[in-house]
């Protein structure tokens, strides 16, 4: 996965850029999968791997697919400041419980009671499903919601916004461009 | 200190710095929100990671299975991936009118037009 993150950061076609994220969230799929999220995967491979790729590939039909390099300033820069905020975050794991404890303080409080409790509960054998429709429903109504707004602010952006104007725009400068003589031999064909 | 201890973190900070890297340091508005997006799965990572337990399988109850990995993480990262898609599509479509009113996606060019150095 790093491997794909540094060749997005290089690469300057966005196309193959969007491409590369794509594989990066399967990849990230993958990873859930090894680490018992199976539900969180088959989000991700979806939503992350399929419907974000579309709609990014649908901004680069309507925008365009190479990237300009950046200035070197700007590089510089944004490699100390990485560094820096990578340092101290590494150091800030220093007190983190290790990878798979059982002991650490995650699985301390409500997760006992959701893995003991929701089979009799809510009666579904998936613990997560049981966590995300009835423990947690609250948090589920507001992602609705959440997506809901998303869809109305697209649609507030985009919906009265009519895309050929650009084109129609480029075709009038080319003419402005163009000598007469040209037109001429243009309209004559 | 038994492996991986604490390298899981690590190479999820290298991957989240990755992201952070593409966000400040390339212009291009498109490059900015993959960078988000690296990001994004970084620290669902990080989430996912700090519910695994040793011996443990995925948290489906059966029989004759005793440890299970945390649920709860699981269940915060699967509403925030469908919160983050919803995030994207609403910064690609700014871009996408940033575009159609300037003509550019890259941000010197967008500030040489608001007459900004």
């Amino acid at each position: 996965m790093g491997m794909i993150a540094i060749a997005i950061a290089r690469i300057h076609n966005l196309f193959a850029v969007v491409m590369l994220t794509g594989i990066f969230s399967l990849l990230g799929a993958a990873a859930y999968v090894i680490m018992d999220a199976v539900d969180v995967a088959f989000t991700e491979a979806a939503v992350g791997a399929g419907i974000s790729t579309v709609l990014m590939l649908g901004t680069l039909a309507l925008t365009t697919s190479e990237e300009k390099p950046s200035p070197k300033k700007n590089v510089v820069g944004a490699l100390i400041v990485v560094t820096i905020t990578g340092a101290v975050l590494i150091y800030g794991t220093l007190d983190m419980p290790h990878y798979g404890d059982p002991l650490a303080p995650v699985h301390q409080h409500v997760a006992d009671r959701y893995i003991g409790q929701s089979g009799t509960e809510v009666g579904l054998p998936n613990v997560v499903t049981s966590v995300l429709a009835s423990y947690r429903g609250y948090d589920t109504l507001g992602e609705t919601y959440v997506i809901f707004i998303a869809a109305i602010g697209v649609l507030a952006i985009l919906g009265r916004v009519r895309f050929p104007r650009r084109r129609e725009e480029d075709i009038a400068e080319d003419d402005a461009q163009k000598t007469p003589d040209e037109t001429a031999r243009e309209t004559g064909a | 200190m038994a492996f991986p201890g604490l390298l899981n973190y690590w190479l999820i900070i290298g991957l989240m710095m990755i992201g952070f890297y593409i966000v400040i340091a390339h212009g291009n508005l498109i490059k900015k929100i993959v960078g988000l997006n690296v990001f994004q799965v970084s620290v669902f990572l990080l989430y996912i990671t700090m519910g695994k337990v040793e011996g443990g399988t995925a948290p489906i109850l059966a029989e004759g299975i005793t440890a299970y990995s945390n649920p709860l993480p699981h269940v915060l990262i699967l509403t925030a991936i469908v919160v983050g898609v919803a995030t994207t599509s609403l910064g690609l479509a700014l871009v996408v009118r940033i575009r159609n009113a300037y003509g550019s996606i890259e941000e010197d060019e967008l500030d040489v037009q608001d007459d900004r150095p």
